[in-house]
């Protein structure tokens, strides 16, 4: 059976897949890291979503053998050892950006890759569009915009803490 | 999903050499449209081409007059790239359109334009500037390339190497996106490049085409009101759940008007 060593979460293993396993399925049934979700079979809702090589990629529409080399982070690698909360994870409890949480660790993995490319800052309408990729059933988006208005501050060190939720309204 | 073997070739000639070996045999780029189609099991390679190895697929760089843009260069790479941007904006522009950002960091212009989508953005660009498409084998002129739904002059086994994009005085691109999905339900490119007008429509038919009534309205006065008054006949326009023939007959006209005000 082919091979493939990747780095997740920055440790480095190597297994063995099939030629057709998909990275989703390599990092949920082999590395048993479940936080990623699989919420359709097309392509277009993003609760797959991790970072691969320091970009957002749809993890069930990459082949395993396809990150051979990689740098993937998923959701679990984003909180610091201590339990401290990555500012966009922080902002998304904050700002009660989710509901039932099915399409959150893809949100949070596309709005982190979205606001580290944007270092100017992005407006709410280029959150919105920013976000294209990635459904919700269950919040309407509005708290997830406002969520990550807010955690960009932090992530751009303009603001040292998280503005409150109650304070933006 | 049917399994396949995996190869991951390091240059043209070898990659050339794998497809030629085995008919069933697909290339793979971004994945983005393969692999959807290979989960819903519509299509039962033997084995995948991974192109992603082959450096000499990757990059963008000015010819003189010309873009020329790898196969293997994401939509991201081309929406972000310093040299588009000031030569064709408007195909910058268009890349960075295209699905959504998971997508674009994926999905690469010779799976786009190889795939020949009837809803894909790239296509148009490729017509309305006169582009060339050059394969593992020869070059051949964007009114050559494409032929119908899904289909191109290329033969099976044939790869996409590049695309030379011809600098035009003016371009724009213009688009009605189906809200669900991002593709295309009509969209039209419009260029001029020495002198002479190109408008390409794609997602409205069955395949990308040239509109030539509005390239006679636009090269006699380059402007949205010239293209206003040409009316798109609906007989060879799609029709689906998303829109009757009719409305995409309608769009294109308000596209092509859209795509010249945004050329300027
Ligand atoms: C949710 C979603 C939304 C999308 N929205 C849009 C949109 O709005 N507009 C749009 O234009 N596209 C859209 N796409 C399609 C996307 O742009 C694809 O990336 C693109 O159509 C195919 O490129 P790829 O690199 O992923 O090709 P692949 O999926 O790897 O390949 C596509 C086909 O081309 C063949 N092929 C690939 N490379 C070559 C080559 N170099 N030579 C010969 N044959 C080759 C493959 O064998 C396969 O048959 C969307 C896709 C998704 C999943
Ligand atoms: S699971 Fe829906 S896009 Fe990946
Ligand atoms: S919180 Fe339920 S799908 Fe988004």
């Amino acid at each position: 059976m082919p091979q493939v060593t990747l780095t997740v979460n920055g440790k480095t293993h190597t297994v063995e897949v099939e030629a057709r396993t998909l990275l989703v399925e390599l990092l949920r049934e082999k590395l048993r890291l479940t936080g990623t979700h699989v919420g359709c079979d097309t392509s277009q809702c993003g609760a797959c979503v991790v970072q691969m090589n320091g970009d957002s990629v749809k993890s069930c529409t990459t082949l395993a053998l396809q990150a051979e080399g990689a740098t993937v982070t998923t959701i679990e690698g984003l909180a610091k050892a201590d339990g401290t909360l990555h500012p966009m994870q922080e902002a998304f409890r904050e700002y009660h950006a989710l509901q039932c949480g099915f399409c959150t660790p893809g949100m949070v993995m596309s709005a982190i890759d979205l606001v580290e490319k944007h270092p100017q800052g992005l407006n709410e309408a280029e959150i919105r569009e920013g976000l294209e990729g990635n459904l919700c059933r269950c919040t309407g988006y509005h708290n997830i915009v406002k969520a990550i208005g807010a955690a960009q501050e932090v992530m751009h060190g303009r603001s040292a803490t998280l503005a409150p939720a109650h304070a933006a309204e | 999903m049917y399994d396949f073997a995996y190869h991951k070739p390091t240059t043209v000639a070898d990659a050339v050499k794998i497809l030629a070996a085995d008919s069933d045999a697909r290339p793979i780029s971004g994945g983005q449209t393969l692999l959807p189609a290979l989960k819903h099991r519509l299509n039962k390679p033997t084995s995948v081409v991974d192109l992603s190895g082959i450096a000499e697929l990757r990059g963008i760089k000015r010819d003189g007059n010309k873009i020329v843009i790898g196969a293997m260069t994401r939509h991201a790479d081309v929406a972000n790239s310093a040299e588009v941007k000031a030569a064709i904006p408007m195909l910058a522009m268009l890349a960075s359109g295209i699905g959504d950002p998971a997508v674009r960091n994926r999905g690469t212009i010779g799976g786009s334009v190889s795939n020949n989508d009837p809803a894909a953005d790239y296509p148009s660009a490729v017509v309305a500037l006169n582009a060339t498409v050059v394969t593992s084998s020869r070059r051949i002129a964007a009114d050559d390339f494409f032929q119908g739904m899904f289909t191109t002059a290329m033969e099976p086994g044939e790869l996409l190497v590049a695309v030379e994009f011809p600098i035009p005085e003016k371009a724009g691109y213009a688009k009605m996106r189906n809200p669900a999905s991002r593709y295309v339900m009509a969209g039209a490119f419009v260029a001029k490049t020495g002198g002479q007008v190109r408008v390409a429509i794609n997602g409205a038919a069955a395949c990308v085409f040239r509109q030539k009534d509005m390239e006679a309205a636009l090269s006699a006065n380059w402007s949205p009101a010239a293209v206003a008054g040409v009316k798109q006949a609906a007989d060879d326009m799609n029709s689906d759940i998303h829109g009757s023939a009719e409305y995409r007959a309608h769009l294109v006209t308000v596209m092509a008007k859209r795509a010249v005000a945004a050329a300027g």
